[in-house]
């Protein structure tokens, strides 16, 4: 299971709103909870390195994740997972991305986009030892509300 | 020298993030690292004991790959080595 707040949620959705027609990719900083899951914290936007073929690829630099694993570090939280958009796709994991995917334990979100709007969020866990007995295992996703409604009314007050 | 591990592979290091290794060179640090956690060879390493296509290893800000002594780099004890796994993918069966 993945855990987050509404309002990380509704973050890593608007970003591939706003890359839309272009994938956009992330990663999320947080805790992972021997078996619950993946606790989400923060999440950080990254930039897609993909730039011949931004609409159906994303790729991460690596200096790019040292950086964000070194600011994790910082705040006592690790790297539990990354996110990125499929325009006009479905929000299922691809061929590509099962074997560009070696962060064994991780979550892999991925939210479909159809004509610049979010739509579906799914989670995959990749689980496993190894590169070759790894697998996607679908994860159900909680989103605590509560957490949202406190924001919401600390932004009124 | 330090060594970060990335989330991953800290099963094999009994969870510690960041592992303190001697070494001269970099492909010193990561003989004794694997040494004293033998489990993380095969996930590094492949079967000719070359890295592994998709980890890369930096040091410091430099990925080892285009250092002009690749692994053979020499380090030093204020030196960190960051070993991480590359994150990629698409949306598309080609
Ligand atoms: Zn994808």
């Amino acid at each position: 299971m993945l855990r987050l707040d509404y309002d990380l949620y509704q973050a890593l959705r608007a970003h591939g709103e706003e890359t839309y027609p272009n994938e956009c990719c992330g990663v999320l900083l947080g805790k992972h909870q021997p078996g619950i899951g993946n606790h989400v914290q923060q999440i950080v936007r990254a930039g897609n390195t993909r730039t011949d073929s931004a609409h159906n690829r994303y790729h991460i630099a690596p200096v790019e994740l040292i950086r964000i694993q070194r600011q994790a570090r910082s705040q006592s939280l690790d790297i539990v997972g990354f996110y990125h958009s499929h325009p006009d796709h479905p929000a299922q994991w691809s061929q590509t991305d099962f074997a560009e995917a070696h962060w064994l334990g991780c979550s892999y979100v991925i939210t479909s986009v159809e004509h610049g709007k979010a739509v579906l969020t799914n989670s995959f866990q990749l689980l496993g030892t190894s590169e070759e007995d790894k697998r996607f295992h679908d994860e159900s996703i909680e989103i605590n509300l509560a957490a949202t409604t406190a924001q919401t009314q600390e932004g009124k007050a | 020298m330090k060594i970060h591990i990335p989330t991953p592979l800290r099963t094999y290091t009994g969870g510690l993030e960041t592992v303190s290794v001697s070494g001269a060179t970099v492909h010193g640090a990561l003989v004794q690292l694997t040494t004293t956690y033998p489990e993380l060879k095969a996930n590094l390493f492949n079967a000719d004991g070359k890295l592994r296509s998709f980890v890369n290893v930096y040091l410091n800000e430099d990925d080892i790959r285009y250092l002009p002594e690749k692994e053979a780099a020499p380090t030093q004890d204020s030196d960190e080595l960051t070993i991480i796994p590359s994150i990629a993918g698409g949306c598309c069966c080609l």
